[in-house]
């Protein structure tokens, strides 16, 4: 139900701030909302945040200045934040499918790290069996079949039995995560390693980097996978069928719509996506699965998502600021002695913050009715 | 108001002062007026029987009367006094307690448990004192609860005692049953009014819910029947004592369907009947559930330009049966055949693009996507269709302009084919949709409650709209509550009753002859007495 409801602003959004700025009289309060619900909220988060780092003990400005500086300002920090963008843009538009269609796909990081297994398994033993973008090409497309078939459970069960897909995906995915650790140690181990880990794609087989920087090409194709997604979903029937789905499942069996058949649609297109997100990690940048690997990005991209309001151009922005941040809090971390996870603190002062914002707004438009 | 006056004969019990008073009280949800300026007092000692359809705005009297909402005007009295419910804890303090239809007793619990929920939570519960006034209670009213058993293993019979138990020890002055025999055997109902009976003697002012007719008339001392949110009418109790009960389920018909004292004579519209049958259906039957009544055996057949009514108490299987015309409800049995063509396995998008429309009488919930904006919405049932989408690519501007066509030509008060359609009113939403179901070859269009919760001049233009679409030559299923719309638009009327057709009849404008007998036959009421005769 609180999916529906966090939705219903996101397809009306666009048509109230065009009827906002089509209004002169409302211009005035149209710069107070962008106020609370936008540049209010981050520069409040960014205080909280600084009142806690100076609990900590470390200056707040240091910590700030040194992020921007290591993940923005430099020539290296800048590639590193490109490169990291690419697994974070496939979740995004795993994502994006999903919460659009009224899907908690809570489970991408299971589906990430089985398409990542696969992909890590699979390429190296292709290279010279198939021409390099072939090579390619099959690490992706196994990766997100892999990814799907993982969501199968909770998409049967959703779909046919109406079992909430929140509980499902969850745990579908720390079965995921452990199924892709038992993989790499068990069968797609590298017998020429001490550390269990899969075997290395080489470096000249991954995906090409862009001109003459480090940045991974991933970066690209993530890119189009978030504009395509949103695309899809804004301007097609297909796209329109799910978000009817999603926003009015009543509606939309009235309409004549497969409700079941669709919400199958949405988890393989989401799960899917994921295990691309997965394969784009291994066959850019990392080129092995090594034991016990789990960043989480894909929980870590949900209030991204949210943020930006299931909107892609938006979740690209916000997955720009997120991978410095999380570059920049690395070396911040090593440098200053403050964790990694404050990023974490970060985002989540953000959220609160952001649904403060929304609060207030709310009760403003009520009163002024 | 003024029919509520001519039908109180006598004033001698009218002077007592009530427990309870509603005052002239108004409730709006959005769209709708589900109780509009009503004024009653119930008294101690009587079981006062609210009557009425589902949407009369029993249930949202209760709510007023129990604390869960509070009227928009209007206010409420106790002994006299002006009081304020904004809470169910104020109404109990208040000695009002209300049996919901549905149990809200925790079922995990024993019976002491959930008789002594609502006490303090650093009191032990007094057992003894509470077996003790069960015993009493048990010879009094032949109540009797174990009280260690689980309550969710006990009958709903005896659930329902326990929570009349409940008010009891908690020393009411009002007891409210809604809906109180819907889920008991009539053996158990039977037993609940002699029960009723009992507690009013001991000086209980009992208000009891119902919208069977003849459990008004056995059980009760006094009547009020609501109708459209609307007092439509009072039996006191001794203008019921001097009735058989076949005057009195006359009287209650009468006050229930009967036309309205204010409402403008609505003509009868010449037929516009054709020849061929456009739309045929052969012994349809669903599956019904605990939940959703099935239908069964329903056959019918619309010929082009008729337009056939179907009357019935709400919730007698009459969406069940627009849905399984529209195909979004599976039958169990049973034929559709649309031109002479069996479309009984199309999908509701092949049956829509084949020329059947079903207009939703759920215009927000199921017709619409309330956060879609108006143009989406206009085309949600021909999503991937020339000319709104090719290939499957969205043309906006198309359906933008679609949606301001409709939007002039279906007189639509909105400020623009973007706004979402959530912030229209009812009436407004419900010309968008009818504009849906009009685009394209229409054969045959079944409309839902097409005219509930709508103000008087969107009734009338609707109505008008209806009779259109049958002079065009469509066949049309007009399923309605309200006997005058249908009195006014069908050329035939059937009665649905318990998910099957009691009869159909022919509107030939015998005006109050015809009334009475669908009336008695959507009570059930024909077939009950032919049953214990």
């Amino acid at each position: 139900m609180t999916i529906q409801d966090d939705m219903n602003p996101v397809s009306a959004d666009p048509e109230t701030n065009v009827d906002g700025i089509a209004r002169t009289v409302t211009e005035r309060s149209a710069l107070q909302r962008v106020l609370t619900l936008t540049v209010g909220p981050i520069l409040a988060a960014f205080l909280l945040s600084a009142l806690i780092l100076m609990l900590v003990g470390v200056n707040p400005l240091t910590y700030y200045g040194y992020i921007l500086e290591r993940s923005l300002f430099s020539g290296l920090g800048l590639q590193q934040t490109a490169t990291r963008m690419a697994p974070l843009l496939f979740l995004c538009a795993s994502l994006i499918i999903a919460f659009r269609a009224g899907i908690w796909n809570l489970g991408t990081d299971g589906q990430f790290l089985l398409g990542a297994v696969i992909s890590a398994a699979s390429a190296p033993l292709l290279v010279g069996v198939l021409p390099g973008w072939a090579v390619l090409l099959a690490g992706f497309v196994l990766a997100a079949l892999v990814g799907a078939v993982w969501s199968l459970i909770p998409a049967l069960l959703k779909a046919y039995q109406g079992v909430n897909e929140i509980i499902t995906t969850l745990m579908m995915s720390f079965l995921g995560v452990l199924l892709a650790s038992t993989l790499v140690k068990l069968v797609f181990r590298d017998p020429e390693t001490t550390v269990p880990q899969t075997r290395t794609l080489p470096v000249e087989d991954r995906l090409p980097r862009l001109f003459d920087t480090s940045i991974s090409s991933g970066l690209i194709w993530g890119l189009i996978a978030v504009l395509a997604v949103h695309l899809m979903m804004t301007r097609t029937a297909f796209g329109l069928r799910l978000r009817m789905v999603g926003a009015n499942p009543l509606a939309a069996t009235h309409a004549g719509l497969s409700v079941p058949l669709l919400t199958l649609a949405t988890f393989g297109l989401s799960a899917g996506f994921a295990g691309l997100a997965g394969a784009s990690e291994i066959l850019g940048v990392a080129g092995n699965v090594r034991a016990n690997w789990n960043p989480a990005y894909g929980l870590m991209v949900i209030p991204l998502v949210f943020l930006a309001r299931f909107n892609g151009v938006g979740a690209i922005v916000l997955v720009f600021f997120y991978s410095a941040l999380m570059i920049g809090s690395e070396s911040a971390a090593r440098r200053l002695g403050v964790p990694q996870d404050f990023t974490l603190v970060l985002v989540a002062s953000l959220l609160i913050c952001l649904g403060l914002g929304e609060y207030i707004d709310h009760h403003k438009r009520k009163k002024e009715r | 108001m003024s029919n509520a006056s001519e039908t109180v004969t006598s004033l001698s019990s009218e002077t007592r002062a009530g427990v309870i008073g509603v005052h002239g009280v108004t409730k709006r949800f959005p769209g709708v007026i589900a109780v509009n300026n009503v004024s009653l007092t119930f008294h101690q000692g009587e079981v006062h029987v609210l009557l009425g359809e589902n949407g009369a705005g029993k249930s949202t009297l209760v709510g007023i009367l129990s604390g869960l909402q509070e009227p928009d005007e209007g206010y409420l009295s106790l002994n006299g006094k002006k009081i304020r419910l904004a809470s169910p804890s104020a109404s109990l303090d208040a000695g009002i307690s209300t049996v919901f239809q549905h149990s809200m007793l925790v079922p995990t619990l024993t019976v002491l448990e959930n008789l002594t929920l609502g006490a303090p939570w650093y009191e032990r519960p007094p057992r003894a004192r509470i077996a003790a006034r069960m015993e009493e209670l048990k010879r009094e009213f032949a109540l009797s609860l174990p009280l260690d058993a689980i309550v969710g293993e006990l009958s709903l019979g005896q659930q329902q005692q326990i929570e009349i138990a409940r008010a009891l020890l908690r020393d009411s002055k009002v007891l409210i049953l809604d809906e109180a025999t819907s889920m008991l055997t009539p053996q158990g109902a039977h037993e609940l009014g002699e029960r009723m009976q009992k507690l009013v003697k001991s000086g209980l002012a009992v208000i009891f819910i119902t919208h069977k007719l003849a459990e008004a008339y056995r059980y009760g001392n006094r009547i009020s029947v609501l109708k459209q949110g609307a007092l439509a009418g009072e039996m006191v109790p001794d203008q019921l004592k001097s009735m058989s009960e076949d005057q009195a389920v006359d009287e209650i018909v009468r006050l229930m369907f009967g036309r309205e004292a204010g409402a403008g004579s609505t003509e009868q519209r010449n037929s516009t009947k054709r020849d061929d049958t456009v739309l045929k259906l052969e012994n349809l039957s669903t599956q019904g559930d605990a939940d959703v009544m099935g239908i069964a055996d329903i056959s019918l057949i619309l010929q082009a330009g008729e337009i056939v009514g179907v009357a019935g108490i709400d919730g007698n299987g009459q969406k069940q049966l627009a849905e399984a015309m529209a195909g979004q409800r599976p039958l169990n049995s049973g034929r559709v055949e649309l031109d002479g063509e069996d479309i009984t396995s199309a999908t509701v998008a092949q049956r829509r693009r084949k020329g059947l429309r079903y207009l939703t009488d759920d215009r927000l919930a199921e017709g619409s996507v309330a956060a879609f904006p108006i143009s989406e919405n206009t085309v949600l049932k021909d999503i991937g269709q020339p000319p709104f989408w090719v290939n499957g690519l969205e043309r906006p501007q198309r359906i933008a302009q679609h949606a301001r066509e409709l939007i002039a030509r279906f007189s639509v008060h909105a400020p623009g084919e973007t706004t979402p359609i959530g912030r229209l009113s009812g009436g407004n939403i419900q010309k968008v949709l009818l504009g849906r179901e009009l685009l394209g070859e229409a054969r045959v269009v079944v409309f839902n409650k097409p005219t509930y919760g709508l103000d008087l001049k969107n009734i009338d233009t609707s109505r008008q709209r209806i009779s259109e679409i049958a002079e065009r030559g469509l066949a049309v299923l007009l399923i309605s509550t309200d006997l005058d719309e249908l009195m006014a638009l069908s050329d035939r009327i059937a009665v649905m009753e318990g998910g099957r057709i009691r009869g159909i009849v022919k509107n030939d404008g015998s005006g109050e002859a015809l009334r009475l007998r669908i009336g008695r036959m959507m009570a059930g009421e024909e077939d009950y007495k032919q049953a214990t005769a």
